[in-house]
C-alpha cells in the first residue's frame, strides 16, 4: 500500500515549467522527480515536502515528516473521536507558516492582494495553492485529505492543530502501524465494492452489522427515490453520468457519522479513486441516437425543434431551430419551481447568447448554483448530499439543453458534485450551504481570477518592446495580459484578427483602443497577409485535451497554422481548470454548432434576398462551428497558473492535479 | 482615332474604378479593346506594318496596367496580342520569303541577274533574324551565320526590286498582316470565353462519386466545372468558406444550389476543421504566376496550407489568360489590393480611432483588408488550365508558349 502510495504522495508545490517569479528556490523542481520512484518517496519521507516552501525555513529533511507521522498517529488515536467541525489551529503556528508563505510567493503580486482578503486559514503551509486548504477545513477534511495522503495529513493536522501541539513530539510510527489503526474506521466507506478484498477481512464484527444496517436503509432511499421520481420532473433529469455517484452517496447513512469523518484510510483513496473513473465524463450525448434522444426529450424543460436542413456530418451534435424557445421559456420563468430561478436566468442568457466566454460562462453559472444551493432546503426524509445532487443534475440538464456546456463548466461542475458528495454527513444543514457556498466562492476566485492573474503574471515576461503580437477573436485573459502590459509601460503593437459570425474581436478591438493600445484590425482570411510582420500569437482556450489539443474558437486552428507556417511562436493562455482528460483528434467529433442563421445573414445589400429564398431549399446548408482544435504541434507554449509548459505536459498537470482538483 | 482614344480612357476608368472585377471579365473587354484599337490603327506608309502595330498595342497595354496592376489579366492579354502580332508578322513573313523564293525561282529563267543570287540568302536572313525575334527554339544554323538584327530588313532592302509591283505587294501585306491579327485576336476572345468549357470538360477526371469538395471565393470557372460534373451524375457534396468580408461564398452557393448541387456554406474560420472531411480543395485563381505561385481570394492560402497539412489536393483552374508571365516577388504585399475598412468596421463606432486627419500623429487603430492571398508553389497540388492538368514547376513552360520574351517587360 505504501509503495503505491508513494507516487500519490504528491507535494502540493509542484511548479511545472519556466517559472518567472522571483523566488529564489531553484531546488524546487527538482524533488518532483522523487515522484517517479516510490522507493525513495518513502525512504527519504521528507521527500513530499522538501520542496513545499515550509521546506526552505525548516530544515527539509527531518522535521516534516516528523509532524506527519505525528499526526498520522494522533490522528489513528483519536479515530474514533468525532471532530467533524473544522477547528481553527492555533493562530501563532499559522502566522509563522502564513509569513512563510508571504515570502515565498511574494512575486505574485496580485495573487497577494487576493490572498490577504482570504480567511486566515490560508495559510499555503504545503502549497502556494493555499486557497485550497482553507477549503478542506470547511468541509470535511479529513475525508478528503484520505484521498490525498500527503495533503491530507497536512490537513488533518492543522485541523486538530490544537490538540496535537503536544503529540509532535511523538516520532515514527511506522505507516503501517497508522494503518492498522485507520483501517477498521474507514469500514463505513460507503462503496464496499472498492475495498480490496484484504481489508475486507480485516473488518470488525460492527461494521457488518453497520453493513447491514446500511442496506436497509439504502433499500428505503431508494423507495423514497423512486416515489420522488413519480411525483417530480426535475429528478428525472439528472443525466445517466450522476447517478453512480448518487447510489454512492445513498449509501451512506447518518449513523456512520463519527466513524467516516475520523477515518483516514487508503480506502477512501480507493474509493476516490473509483469514483474518479465514474466520474470522467461520459461520452457526449450522441444526437442521432434515436432512443437517448427521445428519452431526453421526453424529460426535457426547453422545447426544442430539431432543424428541418440538418448538417450531414454533423448529426450527432444537436442541431436545433434558434430564436423560438426563448419568448415561450421567459414566460414560464415564474410557473416553473423545478428550476430556480438564478439558474433559469443563466440558462435563459445562455440561450439568448448574452453569454460569452468561457470563464463568464462559468462564473455565471456557479453564482446561479451558488444562489440556488443558498435557497435549498432539504426535503423532508431526504439526505441533503443525495438530494442536492440531484438537484444539480436537474439544473445541469437544463443548462445544457439551453446551449452544451463548454468543458471548463464540466470541469466547474464535477467540482461542485465532488464538494457535495464530500460533505461530511454530520454537517447540519446551514453549515454543508455555507460550506458549499464557500466551497463554489473560493473555486471562482481561485481557480478562475487568481489564475488569470498568475497567466498575466507569466505571459507579460513574453512580451518585449517593439513587439508585434496578434490575438484571435475575444479572450479575457489575453485581454488582460495586453492591458498589463500596456500597463507597465511596453511598447508594442496588436493585430487583432476576428472572424464570422459573432465578430468577438470586435469587443476587444474597442477594450484595446479605448485604453490607447495601437491596433490593427482584420478579418481571419486576412491572416496570412498580416502574420509576416507578427512576432507572437497569444490565443485564449476553451480547454485544452490531455493529448495537447488545444480546443477553442473556431478559427483558433487556422491562426496557429498559419503562425506556425511563418514560424512565429504561438502562445496560448488558459486555466488549468479547464484541462480536461479527454482527447481529441479532430473538430468534428466534439463541437457545437451555433445558429446556422448568423451565417446565411450577410450584411451585403444584395445578398439579403437571396437568404430568404434559400433558406427552405433543401441543397443549401448554413454550418456554423462553434470550436476547432488545434493539435499540439502548432502550439509552442501553454501558460497557466501552474506556470509555462509546452503542450505535452497537459497530461502531467492533468493527471497530477486532477488528483488534486477532486479534492478541491 | 479620337473614338479608340475616348473608349481607352473609358476603360481605363473603369479599371481605376475597380468598375470591372474577376479576371475572366477584365480580360474580355482588354481583348475586345485591344481590338478595335488594332482594326482602327492606321500605319503611315513608310513605316513597318508590325512594329507600329506592337507600338500602338503596347501604348495602350501601358495605360491599362496602369490603371490597375494588380488585375494581371490585363497585361496578360496585351502581351498575347502582342505576340499574336509578332506571330502573323513572322508567318506572313515566311510566307512572302517563300513566295518570294518562287518568285526567284520562276525569274530565274528570265533574268540573270545580281539580285538572282541575292534574294536566297536574303530570305534566309529574313527567316534566321524572325526565328530569333519569337523566342523560336534557333536552329544551328542560324546560331552560326550570324545574320543581321533586324527582321525588317527585308522590306526595305527589297524595294531594290520592281518598285511598283512591291509597294502593291506590300500595301496588300499590311492589309494581310492586320486582318490576320484581327483573327488572331478573335480567336483569343473566343478562346478566353470559352475557357470554362474546356476547364469543365476535365471535370470528371477528378471527381468522383460522394466526394466532398472545398472551395472559396466566387469563380465561375469552378461553378462550370463543379457543375460538369454533376451533369455527369456523378453526386458529391460541396463546402463554400463564406469569403467575408466580400461574401463570394454566398454568391457561389447560391448558384450551386440553383443547380442543384449539395452545399453547405462554412464560415472562413472552419476551414481548418472541416479539412479533414474533405477530399478535394478546388479553387479558382485571380492569376498564376510564372513560378507557379498561385494568386486567388483572401484566405485561400489558409485554404492550402491547411490542405497540406492533411493531404487534401489542392487543385487550382486557371484559364490561359490568368497565366502570368512575370516571377512574383512578396506578392502577398506587391501583388495586393487593400479594400475598404468599412467593409470589416462600422465607421460610426471606431470614427474616433480611426480619425486620419485630426493630425494626433498616427492613427490607433488600422484596418487591413486585402483583397488576394497568395499561394506558394510548393502548396498547389495541380493545375487545371484549358489545355489540360500541370503541375506548379511546369507553369513556366506553358507561359512560354503564350508569350513572346520581348513583351514580358512592357
Amino acid at each position: 500500500m505504501d509503495a503505491r502510495r508513494g507516487p500519490l504522495a504528491v507535494p502540493k508545490v509542484r511548479r511545472v515549467g519556466f517559472f518567472t517569479s522571483i523566488e529564489p528556490s531553484p531546488d524546487s523542481p527538482r524533488p518532483n522527480r522523487s515522484l517517479s520512484g516510490p522507493a525513495e518517496a518513502i525512504t527519504t519521507s521528507s521527500s513530499p515536502l522538501s520542496d513545499s516552501p515550509s521546506g526552505q525555513f525548516i530544515s527539509p529533511v527531518q522535521i516534516p515528516p516528523l509532524r506527519h507521522r505525528s499526526d498520522n498517529l494522533a490522528a489513528a488515536s483519536r479515530a474514533a473521536a468525532p471532530v467533524p467541525v473544522p477547528v481553527p489551529g492555533p493562530s501563532a503556528f499559522r502566522r509563522q507558516l502564513a509569513s512563510d508563505r508571504a515570502l515565498h510567493v511574494g512575486s505574485y503580486n496580485p495573487v497577494d492582494s487576493l490572498l490577504g482578503t482570504s480567511p486566515p486559514s490560508s495559510n499555503g503551509e504545503v502549497s502556494e495553492d493555499s486557497g485550497s486548504l482553507f477549503g478542506f477545513q470547511r468541509s470535511d477534511s479529513a475525508k478528503l485529505s484520505a484521498s490525498f495522503p500527503n495533503g491530507g495529513f497536512d490537513m488533518t493536522m492543522r485541523v486538530r492543530a490544537p490538540q496535537e501541539s503536544e503529540a509532535k513530539v511523538v516520532i515514527a510510527s511506522t505507516s503501517d502501524g497508522r494503518k492498522k489503526n485507520v483501517e477498521p474506521s474507514g469500514t463505513s466507506e460507503p462503496v464496499a465494492a472498492t475495498k480490496p478484498r484484504k481489508e475486507k477481512e480485516q473488518k470488525s464484527l460492527k461494521e457488518k452489522t453497520s453493513k447491514a444496517e446500511r442496506r436497509a436503509i439504502q433499500e428505503a432511499q431508494r423507495a423514497a427515490k423512486a416515489a420522488a421520481k413519480g411525483e417530480g420532473s426535475k429528478r428525472a433529469g439528472e443525466s445517466s453520468r450522476a447517478k453512480p455517484s448518487k447510489t454512492a452517496k445513498q449509501t451512506q447513512p447518518k449513523k456512520d457519522v463519527p466513524q467516516v469523518t475520523s477515518s483516514l484510510s487508503e480506502k477512501r483513496t480507493v474509493s476516490v479513486e473509483k469514483e474518479r473513473r465514474m466520474d470522467v465524463p461520459q461520452a457526449q450525448m450522441q444526437y442521432d441516437d434515436k432512443s437517448r434522444v427521445d428519452k431526453a426529450k421526453r424529460r426535457s424543460v426547453v422545447e426544442q425543434t430539431e432543424s428541418k436542413n440538418k448538417v450531414e456530418l454533423f448529426l450527432h451534435l444537436p442541431q436545433y431551430e434558434r430564436g423560438n424557445q426563448l419568448p415561450n421559456l421567459s414566460s414560464n420563468i415564474f410557473t416553473l419551481d423545478t428550476i430556480h430561478h438564478a439558474v433559469y436566468k443563466v440558462g435563459l442568457q445562455h440561450l439568448a447568447g448574452d453569454l460569452s466566454g468561457d470563464n463568464s460562462r462559468c462564473i455565471a453559472m456557479l453564482h446561479a448554483f451558488q444562489e440556488a444551493i443558498n435557497d435549498y432546503t432539504t426535503p423532508p426524509m431526504k439526505d441533503l448530499t443525495m438530494d442536492l445532487t440531484g438537484k444539480i443534475n436537474g439544473y445541469v440538464s437544463f443548462l445544457i439543453e439551453c446551449r452544451p456546456l463548454s468543458m471548463s463548466m464540466g470541469n466547474a461542475i464535477r467540482f461542485l458534485k465532488n464538494q457535495i458528495r464530500k460533505l461530511p454527513v454530520d454537517l447540519s444543514e446551514p453549515e454543508a450551504k455555507a460550506s458549499l457556498c464557500s466551497e463554489i466562492g473560493r473555486f471562482i476566485d481561485e481557480k478562475i481570477i487568481l489564475a488569470d492573474k498568475v497567466i498575466v503574471q507569466h505571459a507579460v515576461t513574453k512580451i518585449r518592446d517593439g513587439e508585434v503580437l496578434l490575438t484571435y477573436g475575444f479572450s479575457c485573459v489575453v485581454e488582460m495580459i495586453l492591458l498589463y502590459a500596456h500597463e507597465i509601460g511596453r511598447k508594442f503593437r496588436v493585430v487583432v484578427v476576428d472572424s464570422r459570425p459573432n465578430l468577438e474581436g470586435q469587443k476587444l478591438l474597442r477594450r484595446l483602443v479605448a485604453r490607447g493600445l495601437d491596433c490593427t484590425y482584420t478579418h481571419i482570411n486576412a491572416v496570412s497577409y498580416i502574420m509576416g510582420e507578427v512576432t507572437r500569437v497569444f490565443l485564449g482556450a476553451s480547454s485544452i485535451f490531455s493529448n495537447g489539443t488545444l480546443y477553442s474558437k473556431v478559427g483558433t486552428a487556422c491562426v496557429a497554422m498559419v503562425a506556425n507556417a511563418f514560424s512565429v511562436p504561438v502562445i496560448v493562455c488558459c486555466e488549468a481548470y479547464k484541462f480536461h482528460e479527454r482527447v481529441l483528434l479532430d473538430s468534428i467529433c466534439s463541437n457545437e454548432l451555433g445558429d446556422p442563421d448568423a451565417i446565411a445573414n450577410v450584411p451585403l445589400r444584395t445578398n439579403t434576398k437571396h437568404a430568404k429564398t434559400m433558406d427552405n431549399n433543401k441543397n443549401l446548408q448554413f454550418l456554423n462551428l462553434m470550436y476547432d482544435s488545434t493539435p499540439a504541434e502548432y502550439i509552442s507554449m501553454i501558460v497557466t497558473d501552474y506556470g509555462m509548459i509546452p503542450p505535452t505536459s497537459i497530461p502531467v498537470i492533468v493527471r497530477e492535479y486532477r488528483r488534486e482538483d477532486l479534492l478541491l | 482615332m479620337p473614338d479608340v482614344q475616348s473608349m481607352v480612357l473609358e476603360f481605363v476608368n473603369k479599371l481605376r474604378k475597380r468598375k470591372i472585377e474577376g479576371s475572366q471579365a477584365t480580360a474580355r473587354c482588354t481583348v475586345e479593346l485591344l481590338r478595335s484599337v488594332i482594326s482602327h490603327h492606321r500605319v503611315p506608309h513608310h513605316a513597318n506594318q508590325a512594329s507600329a502595330l506592337i507600338d500602338a498595342v503596347k501604348a495602350v497595354g501601358a495605360q491599362l496596367v496602369a490603371a490597375n496592376p494588380v488585375e494581371l489579366a490585363v497585361g496578360n492579354v496585351v502581351r498575347r496580342v502582342l505576340h499574336i502580332i509578332r506571330e502573323e508578322d513572322l508567318s506572313l513573313a515566311t510566307a512572302a520569303v517563300a513566295g518570294l523564293d518562287l518568285l526567284d525561282a520562276s525569274d530565274d529563267d528570265e533574268d540573270v541577274n545580281g539580285k538572282g543570287i541575292g534574294y536566297p540568302a536574303m530570305s534566309a536572313a529574313v527567316v534566321a533574324a524572325a526565328a530569333r525575334s519569337t523566342l523560336r527554339p534557333p536552329s544551328l544554323q542560324t546560331l552560326l551565320e550570324g545574320t543581321p538584327e533586324s527582321a525588317t530588313v527585308p522590306y526595305t532592302s527589297s524595294s531594290g526590286a520592281d518598285s511598283e509591283s512591291k509597294t502593291a505587294d506590300k500595301s496588300s501585306i499590311t492589309r494581310k498582316l492586320k486582318h490576320d491579327v484581327i483573327e488572331g485576336v478573335n480567336q483569343l476572345i473566343h478562346e478566353i470565353a470559352g475557357c470554362h468549357e474546356q476547364i469543365a470538360e476535365q471535370a470528371i477526371e477528378h471527381i468522383h462519386q460522394n466526394e466532398v469538395i472545398l472551395t472559396l471565393g466566387s469563380s465561375r470557372t469552378v461553378l462550370e466545372f463543379l457543375c460538369a460534373a454533376k451533369e455527369k451524375k456523378r453526386s458529391f457534396r460541396v463546402f463554400v468558406a463564406e469569403g467575408a468580408p466580400r461574401y463570394q461564398g454566398h454568391l457561389l452557393a447560391k448558384d450551386l444550389v440553383a443547380r442543384g448541387l449539395q452545399t453547405t456554406v462554412i464560415t472562413d474560420s472552419a476551414v481548418f476543421a472541416m479539412i479533414s472531411r474533405v477530399n478535394m480543395v478546388i479553387i479558382g485563381a485571380h492569376a498564376v504566376m510564372a513560378n507557379g505561385g498561385v494568386i486567388g481570394p483572401v484566405g485561400v492560402n489558409m485554404a492550402a496550407l491547411a490542405a497540406k497539412k492533411h493531404a487534401v489536393p489542392f487543385v487550382v483552374l486557371a484559364g490561359s489568360h490568368k497565366l502570368c508571365p512575370l516571377y512574383p516577388h512578396n506578392p502577398e504585399v506587391l501583388l495586393n489590393e487593400l479594400r475598404s475598412p468599412s467593409e470589416l468596421l462600422d465607421f460610426g463606432e471606431f470614427s474616433d480611432c480611426l480619425d486620419f486627419g485630426s493630425g494626433s500623429g498616427s492613427p490607433l487603430l488600422q484596418v487591413v483588408n486585402p483583397t488576394f492571398d497568395y499561394v506558394p508553389p510548393s502548396l498547389v497540388s495541380l493545375f487545371i488550365t484549358d489545355t489540360g492538368g500541370h503541375i506548379p514547376s511546369y507553369m513556366y513552360r506553358l507561359i512560354a508558349d503564350y508569350y513572346s520574351a520581348d513583351d514580358l517587360v512592357m
